[in-house]
């Protein structure tokens, strides 16, 4: 009985260091690799991607029947800061810019949000494995300079989503300006992009702040989707259905800075000045768009 | 002379594995180890030594030794075979004492400590991969997230304070492998692997052999400052499992300890407080800093979990047939230092 145990012992060990050698069987410059899924190192995952493109498409064609402008500005190699102005209780340009830029170009986009996205379970897994990444500066650096991948951003954060209709299409204050100062770190273009048609899909009626900090969300929002929908639709479902605004989008020229990238801090004058230029110009192209637009629901 | 290293936590599998490659390199002359009990891995020149948890006796040793390097490789950075009291004594009290007796010593020129990636937590706010410059976004709550950075704040202010010692920290991603007793190993052996309902966060993984060499890596050359150490890949939690061939486990991702109790309590899956906040948001780390100082991995994340999923099928195969080592004190001394002892000692395992 004794005796068996080294026996056993040494067969362990020679099959131990056969898988060892199995497992190890590439160079010591190359670790292998054994993943299994494509997600990849920002949780985006293309199959998913693909998956919950292809539901949201009918919403993207019909529904919406998003029409781009000058699309052909977003380049098809090469990183770039995409900003754009945000808007509906629960904003949907976010997936329909996303959606048209990975449609038409084929590249995938990357959503910069608030972190709070990654605090909701279930959804915040989908919303990161669709591309959404918290709008961290390292993030934002690591997507655009390391990658060289395409990013959105929304500089007006919650406080474009979360304005009353009757303020619609009225630009926010573009945070800190912050976008401009990753895109300079980055040495990537920033193209602004204007958006037409989200106010219209959930406008906001008025809020409720009380029942918002109870439940911890950033904003608690009575929509007029939930007005019109809830005796055919029920509450929750009334909540999450857009109403069918025509979507129109354009590309405004691209704008790149005239400053070396990686360098540690910007002038906040410059900084401050490109996020005003940037916010007044895709301010004028929604004035103009408007000044065009016949009927919100056709166009 | 030869060098002459001198390595705490000897008896953890890190301080016996580092001493083992220590005694294949004929540069090294001598090695002691100092644990708080016996070594669980053959050594062959290894001097091992007994001490408290707070490693009280350090800087007689150190100064009777003149040792060149030490290595301290005793940091407890997962709680799940440890109880959280002794914590504060072991990694705090300890780390204090030893710097003390190597900020006394004249001969010590290297000082390599193991710490953790827990330094940097686990929240939403968080960066997807920390560097080593990175602040800690959210405020540290447990009790060996706080012990750790403490541990950390004595090592930079020992830094700064005794700058012909080079001091290199390394901060570890979480460990998987055969002879490591994690609770993710721990779950991962019984083929289970608890997940948070409606979370998939990406995580890193170290392979036990890149652990060691990289500590080994750290004393052989000269590298100085903090380092990450992580296993290439950021993994999704979910992803980990189907490597490992772990059958899920779904916990309710609030009040978890007390929904799952059942499950926890009754040990069928281990749960760590840290291991909790992994789970939710997981933790991303930039690993390239040692990669341009010249260290290669061996394996990446996936391939650790791969490796470590056939020996473990192997192992649950075959049953656990490996002698336990046993450190027999009289004997090993015996065999070092007795002048009848003429020839090469014939150890048993071999």
């Amino acid at each position: 009985m004794y005796m068996e145990k080294p026996t056993k012992s040494d067969q362990i060990k020679s099959v131990e260091s056969k898988i060892v050698k199995l497992v190890d069987k590439v160079g010591d410059n190359e670790p292998e690799s054994y993943r299994q899924s494509d997600v990849d190192r920002w949780g985006r995952s293309e199959s998913i991607r693909k998956l919950t493109g292809k539901l949201f498409d009918p919403m993207y064609t019909k529904y919406f029947r998003a029409e781009w402008e000058g699309l052909e500005k977003i380049p098809t190699k090469g990183g770039a800061l995409l900003v754009s102005n945000h808007a509906g209780a629960i904003p949907p340009d976010a997936p329909v810019i996303m959606h048209g830029i990975e449609k038409e170009l084929n590249r995938p986009v990357y959503g910069l949000a608030d972190f709070w996205f990654r605090t909701l379970p279930i959804a915040g897994t989908l919303w990161n494995r669709g591309g959404g990444v918290p709008a961290h500066p390292s993030n934002a650096y690591g997507i655009l300079h390391d990658d060289q991948q395409l990013a959105l951003v929304f500089p007006e954060g919650s406080k474009g989503p979360s304005k009353l209709y009757k303020e619609r299409y009225q630009l926010r204050r573009f945070g800190r300006g912050g976008f401009v100062e990753i895109a300079m770190k980055s040495g990537v273009p920033i193209i602004p992009i204007a958006v037409v048609g989200a106010e219209e899909a959930m406008p906001i009626l008025t809020k409720l702040p009380s029942i918002s900090k109870a439940l911890k969300l950033p904003y608690f929002p009575i929509t007029l989707n939930q007005v019109l929908l809830t005796p055919f639709l029920g509450p929750i479902l009334a909540s999450v259905a857009y109403l069918p605004a025509k979507f129109k989008i354009r590309v405004l020229d691209p704008i790149h800075f005239d400053v070396p990238p990686d360098q540690a801090r910007y002038s906040k004058t410059k900084i401050l000045d490109e996020s005003e230029n940037i916010r007044l110009r895709i301010q004028d192209a929604i004035y103009d768009m408007l000044a065009h637009r016949k009927n919100p629901w056709l166009g | 002379m030869g060098r002459r290293i001198l390595i705490t936590g000897i008896d953890t599998f890190w301080g016996s594995m580092t001493a083992k490659s220590f005694e294949a390199d004929p540069t090294v002359e001598t090695i002691i180890g100092l644990g708080t009990s016996d070594p669980k891995v053959e050594l062959e020149r290894t001097e091992c030594l007994r001490a408290d948890h707070s490693y009280s006796i350090v800087s007689r040793i150190i100064k009777s030794t003149k040792v060149d390097t030490v290595m301290h490789t005793f940091m407890v950075t997962e709680t799940s075979a440890f109880s959280g009291r002794m914590l504060n004594e072991n990694n705090v009290i300890g780390t204090m004492n030893l710097l003390a007796a190597v900020g006394g010593s004249p001969s010590v020129k290297k000082l390599i400590v193991k710490s953790s990636s827990l330094v940097y937590g686990s929240s939403p706010q968080d960066p997807y991969f920390f560097d080593e410059n990175s602040k800690r976004p959210s405020l540290a709550k447990l009790r060996i997230e706080k012990s750790i950075i403490e541990a950390e704040s004595y090592v930079k202010d020992f830094a700064q304070d005794n700058p012909h010692i080079t001091v290199t920290l390394l901060r570890f991603s979480n460990v998987i492998g055969e002879n490591v007793t994690t609770a993710i190993t721990k779950n991962l052996k019984k083929r289970i692997l608890p997940y948070l309902f409606g979370f998939d966060p990406s995580i890193h993984l170290i392979d036990e052999e890149d652990v060691v060499s990289a500590l080994v890596f750290a004393a052989n050359s000269d590298l100085e400052g903090i380092y990450n150490v992580a296993g290439d890949e950021r993994v999704p939690w979910s992803e980990i499992g189907s490597i490992a061939a772990a059958r899920p486990i779904p916990l309710f991702a609030y009040a978890t300890n007390l929904i799952s109790a059942p499950l926890i309590k009754s040990g069928i899956v281990t749960i760590t407080p840290e291991l909790m906040d992994l789970m939710k948001y997981g933790r991303g780390i930039n690993n390239t800093k040692i990669k341009q100082a010249g260290f290669s991995y061996k394996y990446t994340t996936s391939a650790a979990v791969a490796k470590f999923c056939k020996l473990n099928q192997l192992r649950i195969n075959l049953g656990r047939a490996k002698p336990e080592y046993k450190y027999q004190k009289e004997i090993e001394s015996f065999f070092k230092h007795s002048p009848a002892v003429i020839g090469e000692s014939i150890t048993s395992n071999e």
